[in-house]
This record gives structure tokens, sequence and C-alpha cells, in this order.
């Protein structure tokens, strides 16, 4: 079975002769290449400097906030400031970071690869949406620059805060019409993302073959594409209330300003989930590879994915529970739902890494941060999903925390997904010491800075305040929570450093970790249509098939659990890897 | 097909559900739009993978047993590359910037997206650049 290897599919080329050879592909260089490129691997490394890029900026907003608050009378920024930095810190990382970097760069990057598509459906579309995003960014931040600053009502623009009256000037304007240009680059990268999942598999690549990766990635879309046109039906609805005489969220005219809540959270929630389920899927994949196992609960964990997906369009308005106009029980319910699929998936990592044979490369450490600071985001998410406690908790320093701890497990899994998945797109491994010093940086920074923001809110400091009552215990919870933050920012000075150590130090040759997903079958950097040749797809792990045919991957439901133990010689490959690293360091 | 056309027709018809359930509850007509909309969105494109679903065979990559072999040929038309996504990105841009700074920005905006609108159809029927 292993020796049938055939040929792949032709690959159209424009050109008639393409076919004949796609290494042969000469195209424009440089700054022209960026440009014009259509392969979705340019197009997704663009996707992922330019959202890194965007989490630095807005760490650095953030590392703005965190030193005004370190004194209770901070005087490092003006109170108008302050509005202007949180309103963009978290703008630009929900915005312009993690949805971007998750479904823009990663996955633009791996999914076609993954199940075998020389490209994404749609390339022409794809660039556009790099386009749309860049330029969308681009729009964002230039309310920096115009005479009113930017964009200043918190980055959930609640009417009537947001209105011409409350907020004038370019500033909020540019916030609006930033958020159209990255809202149609998702819509366009959902439609993109699902035409490729639906249309472009390999032969053999039944749905429930793919990788988990991918099918986060399919519901990630699919919500993309129910959720984004809210928002942007929403935006043109506020555009038009600011300057056109609508009065769809004002009292005055008849309008109803919680309607904007409810339209900017039936986008907002699902936002969550289309944020954080790629990186669940990055996690999954890179659990299973360093625990040399077959992802534990495959049809559980698609089935968890699912739901979630499902239900995360039932919950918005548990962000609205102090309006008084919103059905409590219905949302509390439903939110306490999404408890049980997401407590599957963590039950099943831990099944995945349940007597595998753990190698803590600094992937597998992100992904196992990503779990604990997960778990901790999740448990107090089930509190706020109770209206008393969330009556208690609403727009405090507790809130903060939560949802902190939840977005930094997101960045240590897309950190580790950097990490796992960098050395097929660039050829080359990151440094596995600074790795491991960015991972302890990182992890206890992030632990640093939430843990005291959970007290402070328990204690009623609410959020978004820039000065705050002379209280000593207030004041040495700030300043732990600073001093977390600066952590924070070390560990992203120490990955930028490692990038630049490590550029084309270490080749990485095809399956540097002895992977399982069909990414790793193809060269790194993959060629310009991603495959010379394709295996065999008879279970969701072809490569891990075709590399150890002694220890195939059993179909789902014959009765094996599909443990495998792991011939001696991947690990002898793997340590003479990490040697070859200190040797050269 | 058939797992594809599944997945969004039972999505859409929780959402149905869920729908008929906040609706008749609460009485609160956005989320009750915004949900029937949401099935509506998943019915739309579910029932036509059905009703495909039902008329064809299985595809290669539907079928657990095939060979890459069967996969074999052309796939489509996968473009090397072009300028017409980034000109039409910049168009849109300034359009956006008409919406803040004033509504001549409209000029080099609507220009830019109507100059990809033709380069992108005549480089469609060209072939364009691999």
């Amino acid at each position: 079975m292993v020796d049938l290897i055939t040929p792949p599919p032709a690959f159209l080329d424009d050109d008639d002769h393409a076919a004949q050879g796609h290494d042969e592909h000469h195209g424009a260089t440089g700054i022209l290449k960026w440009m014009t490129s259509t392969d979705h691997k340019v197009i997704g490394l663009s996707y992922t400097v330019t959202s890194v890029v965007m989490l630095i900026i807005g760490g650095l907003f953030a590392e703005i906030i965190r030193a005004q608050l370190a004194s209770p009378n901070g005087t490092l920024v003006s109170l108008a400031q302050y509005n202007e930095l949180f309103t963009m810190h978290g703008s630009v990382m929900i915005y312009l970071f993690a949805g971007p970097f998750a479904f823009g760069g990663l996955a633009n990057i791996i999914v076609p690869i993954q199940i075998g598509a020389p490209d994404m459906a749609f390339p022409r579309l794809n660039a556009l949406s790099y386009w749309l995003y860049l330029m969308g960014s681009i729009t964002m931040l230039m309310g920096f620059f115009t005479a009113g600053g930017a964009a200043n009502f918190g980055w959930v623009a609640y009417a009537p805060l947001s209105n011409s009256i409350n907020t004038p000037g370019a500033g909020a304007d540019l916030w609006i019409g930033g958020l159209l240009l990255t809202g149609f680059s998702a819509i366009f990268t959902g439609v993109n993302l699902t035409a490729t999942i639906f249309y472009l598999r390999a032969p053999g690549m039944t749905m429930f073959r793919m990788p988990i990766f991918t099918w986060n990635m399919l519901v990630t879309a699919i919500l993309i594409l129910l959720a984004f046109p809210v928002l942007t039906a929403g935006l043109i609805m506020l555009y038009c209330d600011r300057h056109f005489g609508t009065h769809i969220f004002s009292v005055a005219g008849g309008g109803v300003p919680v309607l904007w809540q409810h339209i900017f959270w039936f986008w907002g929630h699902p936002e969550v989930y289309i944020l954080a389920l790629p990186f669940f899927g990055m996690a999954t994949e890179i659990i299973a590879v360093f625990s040399k196992k077959p992802v534990f609960g495959y049809k559980s964990m698609v089935f968890a994915t699912l739901s979630i997906g499902a239900l995360s369009l039932g919950v918005w308005a548990h962000h609205m529970f102090t309006t008084g106009v919103v059905l409590l029980p219905f949302f509390s319910i439903m939110s306490l739902l999404i408890a049980v699929p997401t407590g599957i998936k963590i039950f099943n990592w831990i099944g995945t890494m349940w007597r595998g044979e753990i190698w803590f490369s600094t992937a597998m450490l992100m992904a196992l941060g990503f779990l604990f600071t997960f778990l901790i985001g999740g448990l107090t998410g089930v509190y706020l999903a109770s209206p008393p406690l969330d009556f208690f908790t609403h727009d405090t320093y507790f809130v903060v925390a939560h949802f902190h701890s939840i977005v930094m497990a997101l960045v240590l899994a897309g950190m580790g997904g950097l990490y796992y998945w960098g050395p097929k797109l660039s050829g080359y491994l990151l440094n596995e010491k600074f790795g491991r010093i960015q991972f302890w940086f990182l992890f206890i920074g992030t632990q640093v800075f939430t843990f005291p923001q959970y007290i402070l809110g328990l204690d009623g400091m609410p959020r978004r305040i820039p000065i705050y009552p002379h209280s000593p215990q207030w004041q040495t919870l700030n300043d732990w929570s600073t001093f977390g933050a600066i952590l924070v920012g070390i560990s992203m000075i120490v990955f930028v450093v490692n990038v630049g150590f490590s550029w084309k130090r270490y080749p990485a040759g095809d399956n540097p970790w002895d992977a399982q997903t069909l990414e790793w079958f193809t060269t790194s950097p993959p060629p310009h249509h991603n495959f010379y040749r394709l295996p065999q797809i008879r279970s969701e792990r072809p490569t891990w098939d075709y590399n150890h045919p002694e220890h195939r991957t059993l179909a789902h439901g014959t009765g094996g659990t599909g443990t495998h133990h792991e011939p001696p010689l991947a690990n002898a490959v793997v340590g003479a890897l990490e040697h070859e690293q200190d040797h050269d360091a | 097909m058939r797992v594809e056309a599944k997945i969004l027709l039972s999505l859409g018809a929780f959402f149905g559900v869920m729908c008929a359930v906040y609706w008749n509850w609460s009485l609160e007509n956005a989320g009750g739009v915004m949900m029937f909309a949401a099935m509506l969105l998943c019915f739309l494109p579910g029932s036509y993978y059905y009703w495909w679903s039902r008329r064809m065979k299985a595809r290669p990559e539907d079928d657990p047993d095939s060979t890459q072999r069967e996969g074999a040929g052309v796939v489509g038309a996968f473009p090397g590359s072009s300028i017409f996504p980034f000109t039409l990105g910049m168009g849109a841009f300034f359009v956006v910037l008409a919406l803040v700074f004033g509504i001549w920005f409209l000029v080099p905006g609507l220009g830019l997206a109507a100059w990809a609108l033709l380069g992108a159809t005549a480089e469609g029927r060209r072939g364009g650049h691999v």
C-alpha cells in the first residue's frame, strides 16, 4: 500500500505548458511579488507579518495603559488620551490581530496544504482580502493623526456615546471605515475557506479525515459568514446616524440605543469563537504531534466544535444582562451549555496526551500554557454566564481579567502555531532555547497580570478608568498587574530576537516534528502549487501512515484505540535536532 | 457532498429551533430576525448541496477508498499573480476615506475600482500571468 504513490492531479496554470513543471514558476520578486502574488502562502505570510505588527502596536498601547495604572494618580497620559488608548488597544487586538492572524494568516497558509489543495479556491479574492485588511488597519490607526485623536468610545462603540454629538471628529469615522474594510476582508476569507474545504480536497480526504485544525477553520468560516454581515450592517446604520440624520440608535428620534448592543453582540459573541476556534485547532494539532498519538476522540472533537459554533449564535445578550431588557434565563442557559462542548475538548486534549510520548518542545509548552490559561479564563466565564454573579462583576476588572485570560491563552496557542508551522513556511526552525525563555516570560507574565485583576474586580474596581482612589491594596495589585504586563512585553522582545537570531540558521527539512498531517508531506517551503506528489489518504494522518507503515492509523470504529508505541528512530531524530541546535548556538 | 450538506442543514435546523424558542419567549425582534436570517443563510447553500448530492456520484474526495489517480486531471485555473486585487483594495480604501474626509476621494476610489473591474475581467479572458 505504501508504495502506491501516484502523481498528483495536474493543476492547470493558465499557461498550457505550466502543468509540466510547477517548480519552474518564475514570478516577480520583492515588493512587486508582495503586491501581485495570489499564492495563498505569500498572502498568508503577509497576513501573519502584518498581524504580528498589529500585536506589537496593540501591545505597546497595553504597556502604556498599565504604566498609567501603576500609581493611583498616574500622569503619563491625559484622561482623553487614555480613552483613545484603551479603545484602540481593544480594537487593534480584536479586529486587527487575533482574527486576521488566525483565519488570514496561519489558516490561509495551512488549510489548503492540509487537505491537499493547490491553492485557495479564489486566489484573487484572497489577495483582495489581504489588501482590504491592510488598508482597513491603516485607516483605523490613521485616527491618531487627526486633530481630534483616534476613536475613544471603547472597542464596542455603544450608542449613544458613539453618536456625532458625544463623539464628534474624524477618528470615530475612521474607526467605522477601517472596520468596514476589515469586515469585508473577513467575509471574503470566510467564503474562500469554505469553498476551499468543500471543493478542493485531495482524493480520499473525506470530511471526517480532515485534520482538526481544518475542521475548526470550516466552523470559523461559517461563523464569519453568519456574523460579520450583521456588524457591517450595524456600522452602516451607525454611520447614517452620525452623518445622515437618521435616528436608528437615538431615543430623540424614536430609535432604540440598545439595538446597537443587540447588533454588535450578535456579531461580537460569535466573534469570540471566530477568534478562539482556530487556536483550539492549533493546540489540537500541536498536542497530538508532540504526544506522538492521534487526536483522542476525533469525532467528538469535531462535534464539539460544531456545537460550540451553533450555540455561539444564541448567547450574545450575556454581554447585556445589566441592560435589564434581555431574556436572562435563555441567555444564561445557552451560555452555560457552551461549557459542555468546551469541556469535551479539554478532556480530549488531556486524553491525547495520556500515555503519549510527550516531547516538551516550545510549541508543546505553548500549547500546554494555552490549556492551563484557557481553563482559568473558561471557568471564570462560567461565573459570568450567571446573571446574579454578572450583575455583581459587570464592567469591573473581573471581566477584564476573564477575557484577558482567554485571549492570552490564544496568544500562547498562536505562538505555538508559529513555532510549529513556521518551519514549514520558511524552511528553517526557530531556536528552542530562546523559545523556552519566551514561553516562560509569556506564561508567567500572563498569570501575573491577570490574577490581580480578578481580585481588583471582585473588590469593585471598574474598567476603563485612568485614575483610581488611593488604597494600598489596589495599588499593590495594580503594580503586580503592571509587572506581569512588562513580563509579557519582554516575551515579545525575546520572540523578535529569536526570529532574528534563527534567520536561515537551522534548516528544518520536510518533517522536523515527525508530524501526522498532509502539510508535512510536501517540501519546506512548499512549491508553487504545494505538492509534487501526494500519498494515499486512508486516515486523518496520511503523512504518519506513509512514514510509519507498521503503525498505521486504524479507521474510526474498528475497535482499536489508535495508540501507538513509538519506534525509537523518530525520537533519535528529534534528539539529534536539539543537539544540533545546541551545538550551533 | 452529502456531509457538507448535512452540516449546513443541521446548523440551519438548530438555528430555526433556537429562533422559534427565543422569539416566542422574549418577543424581542432584533435577535429573532437575526437568528431567522442565520437559519436561511444555512439552508440556502445546504439545500443546494443536498440537491446535488442526491444527483451526482461521490467525488474522489468523498470516497474513502479512492486513489490519487482518480483525482488526476485539471482542478481549475489558478492565477499565479495579479495586480488587480491590489488596485481594487486601494479603490475601496479611497472610497472609505471619502466617507470621512470629503466626497472628492470618490474620484480616485471609484476610478481605481473601475480599473480593477475592467482589468480583472480582461485578465480572466486572457488567462493572466502564472
